[in-house]
């Protein structure tokens, strides 16, 4: 991008101001003998033109323009001078009329896009009556056992207005959710939202797993695959960093694994028979937000261009918009402390800021309380205001990218580029993410990853304020949610009385549709939405997926230890 | 006797959180323990068989999905129902301050919250693993 004669010129006076700088002229030493990223990437002194020349970045190339391939500036050519992005939080404790009010109050908040957690008995395919979803209800996300819950969850929230994202995968929540919003008239087709639908970063990143692996990758095509059919402005994936990023390994390790495991899926699609252009504008992404600022930035940066090249260079995609990366941000929730959870406010402002200036398309930001519990109502509100404060005062959105050119940025974007396609070709050489997963590659770099990072923490390398510096005794004051054990007897007594009530004869038949329908792999959302119409339980449909494919065994996992 | 402190470190519920667990496991290895992991998924009950079976010295209990209040006192039952209530427990995790005290008069003996270090975690334990080989535990 610099004239030779220029650089030269440049190399000469920094090779001068660095001997000045050692030299001690007018300044003391430094703070570090060695800086780096949070993710361990060596961090200079200055950047400057050099290095950009150094490491070949082509601005047209590499760079390029928003809205033009490779998309490293952003997907869109006005970005935020268009469209905000949208506030989108996370969501769900109790029953669901209970989280129908959160919604509800969400949405009064200006925070537009709806983003439902289910629970874990629900996300583990078990239903609140199980014996290991004891103690479990409603406590880190909403139970959805039947259609009924569902209607109860979205009652009087107009599904063809809104867009909506549900944290969950395989067909039974989907089908549970597209059959709601055909009785509340809406056609699949003018559904606007998200399935996060990744069984891989479940897995790896959340250690939830139903059935084995190639199975779960298989509930997953199928929802795909419907959606894919049947609607056209939905995305019906969300490949997942996040989760893997909390559990404790690097920005560049994030996109590394998190890149491989779309690729394992743009495959599985492919050999579903699905041509790549027909699914690739519907994908989509979730990143973790962190603490390390820059690091943060350069990651989404690099994180479009590195798919744009995949899809376009590897899957041979001809359509723009299979090639644009588009995500989700949610800030790290691992970064939050206990200890003076006011301090989370700011944690949270900076990390919602490093998402927006990557050029993110939704985001959530977490609440001040969430080191301890479920956030209140209050603290809610202070997290979506967050948002709207950065939206509306502090004038980032009035240009695309600020942040390109900037030496330093350029550089560590090319740094985590580097660092993530090493990880992408090694994982690809091993034989795909889950070949990965199953030799316990990935979890032991992830342990191993956080491991390391708690030790700079132990020795006070890296400073965490208000947990091992700055450290005050005053008790947090602060109101935090509780989650009655009543929703649980609730929720198992709505399970009894549904069964009593629902037409036996007819969901009898629908399970055995989906039985027989399972014996022959097809694709598994027509009889499962079936089943969900006939008040099926979930429990009950996963029980027929189970009788198919097997449970998985947890004994037999690789840890990561 | 032998010298070396063992501890079950139990992930209990469907709480699929093992950051924390799997960093505490190695820094008590560390410390010389020999940590045993129950792994995931896990009933109360089954890591009450799980201690005993294994005839650990302590048990390190891990909850970030909030289930605590309802999953420790069954598994301070199934540890009594096994003659075992002697076999001092932690629990580190996501526990909201108001609930520690809920926690210890269970008779769970600390509570390491979010943030709590790793030095601290391997003092206590083998404070614990102490006071219980000379028979002090009260």
């Amino acid at each position: 991008m610099f004239e030779a004669k220029l650089l030269e010129e440049i190399r000469k006076a920094r090779e001068q101001w660095e001997r000045e700088v050692q030299s001690g002229q007018g300044t003391g030493p430094e703070r570090k003998d060695a800086f780096t990223t949070m993710g361990g990437i060596p961090v200079k002194r200055v950047y400057t033109p050099e290095d950009v020349a150094e490491r070949g970045i082509d601005y047209l190339g590499d760079i390029s323009f928003p809205g033009a391939y490779p998309y490293t500036r952003g997907i869109h050519p006005t970005m935020y001078r268009g469209r905000l992005w949208t506030i989108r939080q996370f969501m769900g404790f109790g029953d669901p009329r209970k989280s129908n009010e959160r919604l509800k109050y969400l949405m009064k908040s200006g925070a537009p896009g709806l983003n439902v957690a289910f629970d874990l008995p629900t996300i583990n395919g078990l239903g609140s009556d199980h014996p290991l979803a004891r103690g479990e209800i409603g406590r880190d996300g909403v139970p959805v056992n039947s259609l009924e819950d569902m209607e109860q969850l979205f009652d009087g929230i107009p599904l063809g207005e809104v867009s909506t994202s549900l944290v969950i995968a395989y067909p039974p929540i989907p089908s549970m959710f597209i059959a709601m919003a055909e009785k509340q008239g809406v056609k699949p087709s003018q559904l606007r939202g998200t399935f996060q639908n990744d069984s891989i970063c479940r897995d790896v990143g959340a250690n939830v797993r139903v059935v084995p692996r190639r199975a779960e990758l298989k509930l997953c095509v199928d929802v795909v695959e419907y959606a894919t059919r049947n609607m056209p402005l939905w995305y019906p994936i969300s490949v997942v960093g996040y989760q893997i990023r909390e559990k404790g390994c690097t920005a560049a390790q994030e996109l590394g694994f998190t890149l491989a495991d779309g690729i394992e899926f743009v495959r599985a699609f492919v050999q579903r028979g699905m041509d790549v252009d027909s699914f690739g504008p519907r994908l989509s992404f979730m990143w973790n937000a962190h603490n390390d600022f820059f690091e943060e930035i350069a990651k989404y940066r690099a994180a479009r261009r590195i798919w744009a090249r995949i899809m376009k260079e590897k899957f041979k995609a001809k359509n723009p918009r299979s090639m644009q990366l588009r995500f989700h941000t949610q800030t790290s929730g691992v970064s939050l402390s206990a200890q003076q959870p006011l301090n989370n406010v700011v944690r949270v402002a900076v990390q919602a800021l490093a998402a927006i200036l990557g050029g993110t398309q939704s985001l959530h930001t977490n609440s001040l309380d969430e080191a301890m519990a479920l956030p209140t109502e209050e603290a809610v509100k202070v997290a979506v205001r967050t948002q709207q404060v950065l939206a509306c005062e502090s004038g980032v959105t009035h240009t695309v990218d600020p942040l390109a050119g900037s030496y330093y940025v350029e550089s560590l974007t090319k740094d985590i580029e580097d660092e993530a396609m090493a990880y992408i070709e090694r994982i690809e050489e091993m034989g795909g993410v889950i070949e990965c997963i199953e030799s316990g590659y990935i979890q032991k770099e992830v342990t191993k990853a956080a491991y390391e990072y708690q030790k700079k923490v132990e020795k006070g390398e890296e400073i965490i304020v208000g947990v091992n510096d700055f450290l005050d005794d005053e008790q947090p004051n602060i109101k935090l949610l509780e989650i009655d054990e009543a929703y649980e007897r609730y929720m198992c007594r709505a399970i009894e009385d549904l069964k009593a009530r629902r037409d036996s004869k007819a969901a009898e038949e629908a399970l055995d549709g989906l039985r027989e329908a399972a014996s022959r792999d097809e694709n598994l959302m027509e009889t499962t939405m079936t089943a969900v119409k006939a008040y099926a339980t979930l429990g009950e449909i996963w029980d027929v997926y189970r009788e198919r494919y097997g449970s998985f065994d947890e004994k037999a996992h690789i840890t990561g230890l | 006797m032998d010298e070396t402190i063992r501890i079950l470190i139990a992930k209990v519920g469907l709480d699929g959180h093992d950051r924390g667990a799997l960093i505490i496991a190695q820094s008590l290895k560390e410390a010389g323990m020999e940590v045993i992991y129950t792994g995931l998924k896990n009933t109360p009950e089954v890591i009450a068989d799980i201690a005993v079976q294994e005839d650990v010295d302590v048990i390190g209990v891990s909850i970030l999905s909030g289930a605590h209040l309802v999953l420790m006192p069954i598994l301070m039952d199934a540890l009594k129902k096994h003659l075992a209530g002697d076999i001092p427990v932690v629990v580190g995790g996501v526990i909201p301050p108001g609930d520690i005290q809920k926690l210890k008069a269970m008779d769970v003996k600390e509570v390491f919250p979010a943030g709590s270090s790793l030095e601290s975690v391997v003092a206590f334990i083998r404070k614990i693993a102490a006071s219980r080989s000379k028979g002090t535990v009260e």
